[in-house]
């Protein structure tokens, strides 16, 4: 099938491929490349000048297909990094060229002796070879790519090992059983029994892909490697373990379960560093699945009840974050005896980090209670803890609390939420935390369902006003972001009455960003209340600061007219917008006169044709015969844009 | 809220400064987690100097007991009367183990370590600050510390008094005080990482059993911080006590403690904070060298692998660490290490930042490097002499470029003939990479090109590519496409060669003017 042609090309290849091998760590240019540099410089005559080097070398007429590839494997081991790095990227393409036989026999034993390179080199190497398995030849060859995925698993560096584990983890499914076992698993037990701790480490994510596949002798010494990794002496392999022990235990037979993931789970979870403990708790919550209810008590209660009492808030601050799931995978009962109390503790922690997690969850935890007995726990129980930290001296502990507190309304219903809810909803509406209080805000919606909004206004209102005056320029874009959705559910008569001038006020804030947010609420706020409002209560504010001294008010002016052009239809833009913006083209500011350039070409297509070719048209020339290089530009391009050249 | 200025209104930041005041200076609490109830009032016992000799004995182990109370400091009101006691039950017991003979009797020291544990051994509570930069924010402190000053205190004159025996004290000094003592290294308040650092050296020093276990503890920490969590504030500490254990080490040094060295100490070298243990890691570095010449090439190998490729800052840290290393080099291993090393020195030299250059220019301030220098003239000036070059015309830092005039002109003394040859062949050596950079990109684009209209290749080599034969109907279009533009670029890029070419004819004429004197 191969002509002489590619016969040369490969012999290229190839010769730069054993080179390679030779001299991997000097990464000199070799002759190949030495060669190319020495072509006539004229690009007209390269490609014939690169088939007669060619030629020459081999004494036979060629194509230079190939040659290119020999090139790039000679910039596999360039000086520059970027060179080799981009090399690297295109492996596939060299692979595909060299075809799948010399994929296997020569580029992937060079690669596998290239692995003393720059991290980041490696890292492409890593995710290229998870993909290789069609250019190695199939299903059948793709053990080939393990050598090389090995040693990058040995690397130091976690994210080239993660990668080359991952990569490890795909081709493990292209495995046939026969090879699993017999190219496959060697592999990890050499990783589990590498002496240095990088390949322990990443042999704990590649037992539970083979685990399922392999016959039961093999899975015993599979059980026993990860028994033996569980209880390395560095920490860092422990916790390497911990972290898959749900993972593995998933793919275990259900006795294997009971009789060795338990025990390594109590030792991870007692273990003396707290970043291992804090690991299996993560753990528990893939075991506690796969246990019968009737089991949990006594093989995974224990250690759960020690983990949320930990002496490290690390550990504890896991058992917080992890309630919810921890909750459904160990049921109703145990929650409602075990866990509704550890909870509690967890929300009176010591720690601020462990309270704000706890609170976090709040929300989550109340609504997977039990039906029967939710109310009672969380009247009972809950509610007191909640009022608590309301008052936290930790402002971290109350904004968490507030993003979750008003989901408790729906649980709880409407007198339950009138009569406990509201008061705290109050006290955080009034908190000194800006962020405590937006986030009560943004969640409005919830409590609206339950009891009407209205409950709230009296309070909701001097809270909107102080955020709304707020120092920080972004508690005050929050608060805008709200508006349109507060109007929806005040309504207008509340919103024209208390909240319009707010609007309006920010339309001329000192910061451009809260000015745009501004215009861009104003739109949403037409959207919602139509054309009429707009016309009576917004469009004569908005116009008014066409006179203004400040050309960024008067530029505030056009950008709202943008905005609102659209929501507001023809009539609206065409009798009282468009002759405000005619007259502000004769702005002193060239910077307005530019806007007012956009500006048309934004609300041209709003016009009637008899608005635009009469007065737009003329004002637009006049603006392209302008001073300002810009004003040109613009008045330019809305002519262009309308069409009215 | 009317208080509230405009000013403030736009730049919500102006007050950072003020907030910042405010928080400077706090204290927090030990994270002690329900240990026990609340404390019960101490009462306040004889003094051990006025006890009859035959009672100091017990009335020691009541102290010992007392001082194992822990109190809230973080609520400076209550208990106010029982913290008095102990910090003054403290003081005495400092006192009575650092002046008197005889007191350790085998009895005492499980009271005694069961007192120190009591008290130090804790979790760390999270930081106040998530992203602390020790070098901006200050520390928080630890609120116990007038309590558990005193508990280090009396620890180390523990450790230290004449009559301490390692042998009994092994049983309770363990591998697990050891690991607890190890973790407290990453407490925020430096005056707790000072009194660690002493006590751990003593431990060190006085049990021979622990030391492996210490050292590979260590290890593991340091493992953690590089390629874990990246956060741990006692590397600095722990480095100066490796710095003097690797003193101690004996020749030929073990695998062990090269493996180290290679793969913990270079790697630490990539820390983000490394500034603040840069000091003690390279000095630790410089130790080893210093045991064992044979290691410089690894070493400086292991530096150029993680040199830094954005960070000036740390750039300018490992020149001078380089430096040091250059400074105990020995002649043979230098020629070892030259060209990498001078090829990495040469784009510092020519760094635009100014302090990266200034570092390396300073190199030849250092008369053993010069010395150095002199002996492989011959492969170190061809290295250099580009960059050098280049920068005595371009550098936009008039310091630089005296600084770049001096080396220039110190290498021509050294060797005057090369020097004028590599002058004259200057501007052909920069046409020529010119060159090979075009034609690199050409190369990339017929790459292109080929991947384009690999289909023949495909087909010849291996069967049922389905992903890859897709993208070959539509390509033969483009391919004639691409040739055309790429034969617009190359004419564009051949003529901005021309024209750099023509920039550069002045200053090398310059160039050869100046090294006439030589040539005389």
């Amino acid at each position: 099938m191969f002509g002489a042609v590619n016969a040369l090309g490969e012999a290229l290849v190839c010769q730069a491929l054993h080179r390679g091998v030779k001299t991997q760590q000097r990464r000199r240019e070799g002759p190949a490349a030495a060669l190319l540099w020495q072509k006539p410089r004229s690009a007209a005559q390269q490609r014939h000048s690169v088939t007669a080097i060619l030629s020459k070398m081999a004494g036979a007429d060629g194509d230079d297909s190939l040659y290119p590839i020999a090139v790039l494997i000679d910039e596999l081991r360039n000086e520059d990094v970027q060179l080799r790095l981009n090399s690297i990227k295109k492996l596939s393409t060299i692979a595909l060229a060299l075809g799948v036989e010399r994929t296997r026999t020569e580029l992937l034993p060079f690669l596998t002796d290239t692995i003393y390179d720059e991290d980041e080199v490696l890292l492409a190497l890593a995710e290229q070879l998870g993909n290789f398995t069609m250019l190695v030849g199939g299903p059948e060859y793709v053990h080939c790519l393990l050598p090389p995925l090995e040693s990058l698993a040995t690397v130091e560096e976690t994210v080239v090992r993660d990668k080359a584990v991952e990569s490890l983890r795909k081709i493990s499914q292209e495995h046939s059983p026969v090879d699993l076992e017999v190219h496959f698993e060697p592999l990890v037990k050499r990783l589990a029994s590498g002496d240095w701790f990088t390949s322990r480490t990443s042999a704990c994510g590649l037992f539970s892909v083979c685990y399922p596949r392999v016959s039961s002798t093999v899975k015993a010494e599979i059980r026993q490697h990860f028994r033996t990794l569980c209880s390395d002496d560095t920490p860092m392999v422990r916790r390497a373990a911990a972290s898959k022990l749900g993972e593995f235990a998933k793919v275990l037979e259900l006795d294997y379960v009971k009789s060795d993931i338990i025990s390594l789970f109590t030792a991870l979870a007692s273990d003396e560093q707290d970043s291992v403990r804090l690991l299996a708790v993560e753990a528990c919550v893939s075991i506690a699945t796969l246990l019968p209810q009737e089991d949990l008590e006594t093989l995974v209660m224990p250690t759960l009840r020690q983990a949320a009492e930990d002496k490290s808030w690390r550990v504890r601050y896991m058992v917080a974050d992890k309630f919810s799931e921890l909750q459904k995978a160990v049921g109703p009962e145990i929650t409602k005896n075990d866990l509704v109390p550890a909870f509690q503790n967890l929300l009176k922690d010591c720690e601020a980090e462990v309270r704000a997690a706890a609170a976090n969850k709040v929300k989550e935890f109340c609504e997977n209670l039990p039906e029967d007995s939710r109310e009672q726990i969380i009247m009972t129980h809950i509610l007191p803890c909640v009022k608590e930290l309301v008052s936290d001296t930790n402002q971290h502990v109350k904004s968490a609390l507030a993003s979750v507190i008003m989901g408790l309304s729906t649980i709880l219903g409407k007198d339950n939420t009138i009569e406990h809810l509201l008061p705290l909803f109050l006290a955080q509406l009034k908190d000194e935390c800006p962020e405590v209080r937006l986030n009560i805000i943004s969640n409005l919606d919830c409590v609206n369902e339950v009891i009407g909004i209205r409950q709230l206004s009296q309070s909701l209102l001097p809270a909107i006003v102080e955020l709304a005056e707020d120092a920080k320029w972004r508690v005050r874009l929050a608060i805008i972001e709200y508006m349109p959705l507060l109007a929806g559910q005040l309504g207008v008569e509340f919103f024209d009455e208390k909240l319009n001038t707010l609007c309006m006020a920010w339309l001329i804030d000192h910061v451009y960003a809260i000015r745009e947010a501004a215009t861009c609420n104003l739109m949403k706020l037409v959207e919602k209340f139509g054309a009429e409002w707009a016309q009576n209560t917004i469009v004569p504010k908005v116009l008014g600061m066409a006179n203004d001294p400040n050309y960024l008010h008067r530029m505030t002016t056009l950008f709202c007219i943008n905005a609102l052009s659209e929501a507001c239809g023809q009539d609206i833009t065409t009798k009282q917008m468009l002759p405000v913006v005619l007259k502000m083209s004769n702005d002193q500011v060239a910077n307005v006169r530019f806007n007012v350039a956009k500006s048309l070409q934004k609300i041209g297509p709003v016009l009637d044709s008899n608005a635009l070719q009469t007065e737009v048209k003329p004002v637009l020339e006049k603006l392209a015969t302008d001073t300002d290089m810009d004003v040109k530009y613009f008045a330019q391009e809305a002519i262009s844009v309308l069409a009215l050249a | 809220m009317s208080a509230i200025s405009a000013s403030e209104k736009v730049d919500g930041f102006t007050r950072k400064s003020m907030r910042k005041a405010q928080k400077q200076r706090k204290s927090q609490g030990s994270s002690q987690y329900r240990t026990q109830s609340a404390p019960v009032e101490l009462s306040p016992l004889p003094q051990l100097k006025d006890a009859p000799s035959t009672e100091q004995q017990e009335l020691f182990t009541q102290k010992l007991q007392q001082c194992c109370m822990l109190f809230d400091f973080l609520d400076s009101v209550t208990d106010l009367k029982s913290k008095e006691i102990k910090r003054a039950t403290l003081n005495e017991l400092v006192d009575y183990v650092s002046t008197n003979r005889g007191v350790l009797v085998e009895t005492a020291y499980p009271e005694i370590t069961d007192m120190i544990c009591t008290n130090i051994f804790r979790t760390l509570p999270p930081s106040e600050n998530p992203d602390f930069d020790p070098e901006e924010d200050e520390p928080t402190l630890e609120a116990s510390w007038p309590h558990i000053q005193l508990v280090y205190e009396f620890l180390l004159r523990f450790l230290e008094n004449p009559d301490f025996q390692p042998s009994i004290a092994k049983r309770y000094i363990d591998q697990k005080f050891v690991l607890q003592l190890l973790e407290l290294f990453d407490s925020e308040d430096p005056r707790e990482r000072d009194f660690l650092k002493t006590i751990l050296h003593r431990i060190y020093g006085k049990f021979l059993g622990l030391r492996a276990f210490i050292r590979k503890q260590i290890n593991n920490i340091f493992l953690r911080f590089i390629y874990e969590t990246e956060h741990f504030n006692g590397v600095a500490e722990l480095l100066e006590i490796l710095g003097s254990i690797i003193n101690g080490f004996a020749l030929p040094l073990k695998a062990e403690h090269k493996q180290f060295l290679m793969k913990v100490l270079i790697p630490l070298h990539t820390a983000k904070a490394l500034s603040l243990f840069h000091a003690q890691l390279a000095y630790c570095v410089v130790q080893f060298l210093e045991k064992d010449p044979t290691l410089t090439e690894p070493v400086i190998r292991g530096l150029l692998k993680f040199w830094p490729k954005t960070c000036s800052q740390k750039e300018v840290m490992f020149l001078g660490e380089i430096e040091e290393i250059l400074d105990v080099i020995e002649p043979t291993q230098f020629k070892k290490i030259q060209e990498p090393l001078f090829k990495q020195i040469s784009k510092c030299v020519a760094n635009p930042h100014f302090q990266v250059a200034e570092r390396a220019l300073y190199f030849w301030n250092n008369e053993y490097i010069l010395s150095l220098i002199e002996e492989n003239i011959d492969k170190i000036l061809p290295i250099m002499f580009g960059s050098l070059y280049r920068i005595s015309k371009e550098h936009w830092n008039p310091t630089i470029v005296a600084l770049v005039y001096n080396v220039l002109k110190t290498l021509m003394e050294m060797n005057c003939t090369l020097f004028d040859e590599l002058t004259s062949s200057y501007k052909a050596d920069r046409q020529r990479e010119k060159k090979k950079e075009q034609e690199r990109d050409e190369l990339w684009k017929q790459l292109e090109e080929l991947r384009l209209s690999n289909p023949t290749l495909v087909q010849n080599n291996c069967h049922g590519l389905p992903s890859v034969q897709n993208n070959n109907n539509n390509n033969s279009n483009n391919n004639n496409n691409n040739s055309n533009n790429n034969n617009d670029h190359q004419d564009k890029s051949v003529d901005a060669a021309a024209v750099a070419t023509d920039d550069d004819d002045p200053d090398v004429s310059v160039a050869a003017n100046e090294s006439t004197p030589c040539a005389k």
